[in-house]
């Protein structure tokens, strides 16, 4: 987000559609995530013109077209660092990064890394559909081991990297997860938006075609409730309409799954959600589903200076007081003059 | 007090010259890049023209006495114009046997070696794999031989200031200066001030050194009568009057970088990553804040380059730089930048190659990587600079085609010129035409179209944030006009010709190409690009002194080329192409012009000398 954005004026949905025809494959989850981001661009105060999306390579990424505000379709992997250049050269504008998981985990695993790090002031949303999509199905980084694909045709040996802990362990001070159908989406893209900095979104999405339904066993709306933890700050982390909940197995150090009996959580040790709490998000990004529920919303969200506030910032304190005089810079240094006669300017 | 423990052996004494070549070889801990630089201030000082040639290891601090570890400096000075480090020193300075073994073979013959003998000692022999001390057998016999003990003479120097063995041996490198500043009749007080100032924090360190350089000053006055030393005095140069300073390469770079945006009235933003010899610019460019420079050194070249993009895109001037490995690493944001087609800088320190190849050795190997080094067709603008103060005409001209025509441009410069300094006169800024960027802000009448051109083919550029402008830019193929995806077949035809035909169309905002020195339609004209320029005009001047008919004709705009270049080298019977690699630039001639152009190559890592041409020249002739 930027706060010396200021709102010029109210928009609608409409405003934020391009007149470009949408290129995905029908039934993709890419287009749940586009209408969630429409609908959200008006109530956070952001205008079209102060917008920019910026994507790397992938079905992903071809999202700036579809959106009516400034974009920069750029080369696989590659977005963070765009991004970076362009917030640098205007911190004023919105910056959202578009990404899926082979582009920001794989080929682009370095910038993603580097921007979490160095905390540059946007969103990045992170389609994981667990497939190379664009490519025609191959398996991801972050593919279940086992997945077979034209490039795995006896499955995939080589264990999946998990996005929020590699995007908390990269130093993000912003980590969320929510899925492509899901209702609670513009929520967390809110949520994401109002942080200043990095703000880092898992977002599940369903390839239909290379990897249908793989998040079904979480996503599914029947028993969902069940299978989603969502996350709130200040509530306790509950799940199962109240019948269950997250503890702390103080013994393991790890997280556990207890029961709540006639709703009093407190007795059952649940844990009270502070999303500053770095320790208990490291265990949140770790959970493993079917253990545990799939934990979604804003899993941590505590705010640090921002890398294009510290560096500008600090441009513009060495430059304070000095006089830019290009022709006394052109003459630092030792110089000396050649004329009728030779001698040191000292 | 040192003591000349032999008389000097050999024949002629130096003769004194309008120009003299001085070697400093040392092992990298004993100081002789800062040695070579003060002794080229004070030659700067006394009003010589001069060039220099840093030649060091790739290792920060090679085991000590090793033949890999030799750093060295030349410098070449005179009272004429001088445009090469020279090609054979008349003056070898050696503080240890690796540092005799490695530059002794290019002493000229009866040149002057002054060795620190008391680095000849059995174990420095060894590990410089001499079997015999060189000063003690014959094998010097065509050079004079000064032998002195400097390191004795050093430590008997600085005693009173009761530093450590170690530390007092550091001040060799004064000692060895203060006996050059004697040789050439140079002023001792600005090194003084420079040292006093260097040392600031530690005035006995400073006092150690100041008395090491007035010993080996003074060793050279009483020494005069009984040896080979003589004190020379080389002229002031006859130069144009004016304010003058030294300039590097990577100096000359930074500083016509940011003359470039001030021109175009535009802040810039740097992005780059470590690596030799290309890292001096980010660092001469971290320090400009004040003139609105934006530094950022990026996790990688590829996110350098890709960040530079992005603040282009955002309406800052997007620079990166680097070495060949890296501007490998960036070919396909090139591609990006010219899809896009936003201005771009990159500035490509070039080095010995293939792979990590040479990393702090000059080569030319680039040229097919600049010019055709990408995916697609992906015509981009090419420059190459042929002097530390040329690098900084060179940058502002590729700042200039880089905002007219919105597209990247890159500029050559290599590991040569890059280090190497050079008197340069201080121009005035405005002396140079500005060319300030206009962004677009309003829409035009008809409506904005992303990809409408200009007369130059060039786009308008919009910086994000201005209202009614909104749309979208990638690498997909764009739609003439509107800029849209469009994959047809015929479209992309039309692309793929405007870019070629834009890229092609900056031939026409520069200058036709002429003659360094002679005339169109000689017998030979030899055809230079980048940092060959010193020796090729020292090699054609030279000829043409002995009356040949040669000309020399050093090309700037590598791409596009001159308009008229074709012409002007069809004009003579022959043409000759040197150059610091296999014959890049050669084949490109050839390509473009259907002309016979022969090559002329060297790639050792070393300038090519005024010799090695001369001899071209002279073979064609013949």
């Amino acid at each position: 987000m930027n706060d010396m954005t200021p709102i010029v004026r109210q928009t609608t949905i409409k405003d934020w559609e391009t007149d470009q025809e949408v290129r995905w494959c029908p039934g993709c989850g890419d287009y749940a995530i586009l209408k969630a981001v429409q609908r959200t661009m008006p109530e956070i105060g952001s205008t079209p013109e102060n917008t920019v999306f910026v994507s790397g390579i992938g079905c992903s990424s071809r999202f700036p077209y579809y959106m009516e505000t400034y974009g920069f379709h750029t080369i696989h992997g590659r977005a963070p660092a765009v991004a970076t250049g362009l917030k640098l050269a205007n911190p004023k504008l919105d910056v959202w990064i578009i990404t899926g998981d082979g582009d920001a985990l794989s080929i682009g695993g370095n910038h993603t890394m580097h921007l979490l790090r160095r905390n540059l002031d946007c969103q990045i949303m992170l389609f994981n559909n667990e497939i190379y999509g664009l490519t025609k199905g191959q398996y991801s980084p972050t593919s279940r081991v086992g997945t077979n694909s034209p490039s795995t045709p006896y499955g995939s040996v080589d264990r999946p990297a998990a996005p929020c802990a590699f995007a908390l362990g990269s130093g993000a001070r912003f980590v969320a997860r929510g899925f492509d159908v899901s209702k609670n989406l513009p929520e967390v893209l809110k949520a994401a938006h109002a942080h200043r900095g990095a703000a880092f979104i898992e977002i599940f999405q369903n390839c239909i075609v290379y990897n249908k339904d793989v998040f079904e066993d979480f996503a599914a709306p029947k028993g969902a409730e069940d299978r989603q933890l969502w996350l709130r700050n200040g509530d306790p982390m509950l799940f199962a309409k109240g019948t269950k909940g997250i503890a702390l197995d103080s013994d393991a150090l790890t997280l556990k799954v207890v029961d709540v009996i006639d709703g009093d959580w407190q007795a059952a040790g649940v844990i009270v959600h502070d999303v500053t709490n770095r320790s208990v998000a490291h265990m949140l990004v770790e959970m493993r589903f079917g253990e545990f529920p799939m934990a979604l919303g804003v899993l941590y969200d505590d705010p640090r200076p921002t890398f294009e506030a510290e560096l500008l910032g600090q441009n513009a304190s060495v430059a304070a007081g000095k006089q830019a005089d290009f022709a006394a810079l052109l003459k630092k240094g030792q110089t000396w003059i050649v004329g009728d006669e030779v001698g040191p300017e000292l | 007090m040192a003591t000349i423990a032999d008389q000097p052996t050999g024949a002629a004494p130096l003769q004194a010259s309008d120009a003299v070549v001085v070697r400093f070889a040392g092992d990298s801990g004993d100081g002789m890049q800062l040695t070579g630089g003060q002794f080229t201030l004070s030659s700067a000082l006394a009003g010589n023209d001069f060039a220099t040639f840093p030649d060091f290891p790739a290792e920060i601090r090679a085991p000590q006495g090793t033949l890999f570890g030799v750093s060295a400096f030349q410098i070449n000075f005179g009272s004429t114009a001088i445009d090469t480090a020279g090609d054979a020193p008349d003056v070898l300075v050696a503080m240890n046997p690796a540092a005799l073994k490695t530059n002794v073979g290019v002493l000229k013959p009866g040149g002057l070696i002054i060795a620190d003998e008391g680095e000849f000692n059995a174990r420095n022999l060894d590990k410089a794999k001499y079997t015999s001390n060189p000063l003690d057998d014959d094998s010097l016999a065509r050079w004079q031989l000064l032998k002195l003990n400097i390191s004795q003479a050093t430590l008997d120097a600085v005693k009173p200031f009761g530093l450590g063995n170690k530390e007092a041996l550091r001040c060799k490198n004064m000692w060895t200066l203060g006996l050059a500043l004697w040789m050439f009749d140079r002023d001792r007080a600005p090194l003084v001030d420079w040292l006093r100032t260097k040392f600031a924090k530690n005035p006995v360190l400073a006092d150690a050194n100041i008395a090491a350089l007035n010993a080996g000053h003074a060793y050279g006055e009483t020494a005069e009568l009984s040896g080979p030393l003589k004190q020379y005095h080389v002229a002031p140069a006859d130069v144009p009057s004016g304010l003058y300073r030294s300039l590097t390469g990577a100096e000359g770079i930074a500083l016509g970088l940011v003359a470039g945006a001030q021109l175009a009235k535009l802040p810039m933003f740097f992005g780059g990553y470590p690596i030799t010899p290309a890292s001096a610019i980010l660092h001469h460019l971290s320090r400009l804040k004040e003139y609105g420079v934006t530094t950022f050194q990026a996790e990688d070249e590829i996110a350098a380059i890709c960040s530079a993009i992005g603040a282009s895109y955002g309406g800052a001037l997007g620079v990166t730089s680097s070495s060949g490995p890296g501007i490998a690493l960036k070919g396909e944001a090139m591609g990006l930048a010219i899809m896009t087609e936003l201005p771009l800088v990159i500035v490509n320190s070039q080095r010995g190659g293939p792979s990590t190849g040479l990393p702090t050795k000059t080569e030319q190997s680039d040229l097919y990587q600049a010019v055709y080094g990408r995916n697609g067709d992906a015509p981009m603008p090419v420059i190459a600079a042929r002097s530390p103060g040329d690098a900084f005409e060179c940058a502002i001209e590729a700042v200039r085609i880089a905002v007219e025509y919105m597209t990247p441009v890159m500029l050559l410069t290599d590991g040569y010129i890059a280090n190497a300094a050079e008197p340069w006169a201080v121009p005035e800024l405005g002396d140079y035409a500005p060319f300030p960027v206009e962004f677009l802000d309003h829409v035009p009448e008809g409506g904005y179209k992303p990809y409408a051109r200009d007369e130059k083919l060039a786009r308008r550029w919009v910086k994000p944030g201005t209202p009614g402008l909104l749309h979208r830019i990638g690498g997909i193929e764009k739609e003439v006009d509107t800029g849209h995806i469009n994959y047809s077949p015929a479209n992309h035809q039309v692309m793929t010709d405007l870019r070629k035909a834009k890229v092609d169309g900056v031939a026409k905002s520069i200058p036709d190409q002429s003659c360094e020195l002679g005339a169109p339609g000689g017998k030979l004209a030899i055809v230079g690009w980048g940092s060959t320029y010193g020796p090729i005009r020292q090699a054609v001047s030279r000829a043409r002194e002995r009356g040949l008919d040669v000309s020399h004709i050093h090309v700037r705009h590598i791409w596009p080329l001159p308009a008229n270049l074709g012409d002007l080298l069809r004009t003579f019977d022959q043409v000759i192409v040197p150059e610091m690699n296999t014959g890049q630039f050669k084949t490109v001639l050839r390509d473009q012009y259907l002309i016979d152009a022969r090559p002329l190559n060297k790639v050792s890592g070393q300038p090519f000398t005024i010799a090695e041409i001369e001899a071209a020249i002279a073979g064609a002739l013949a």
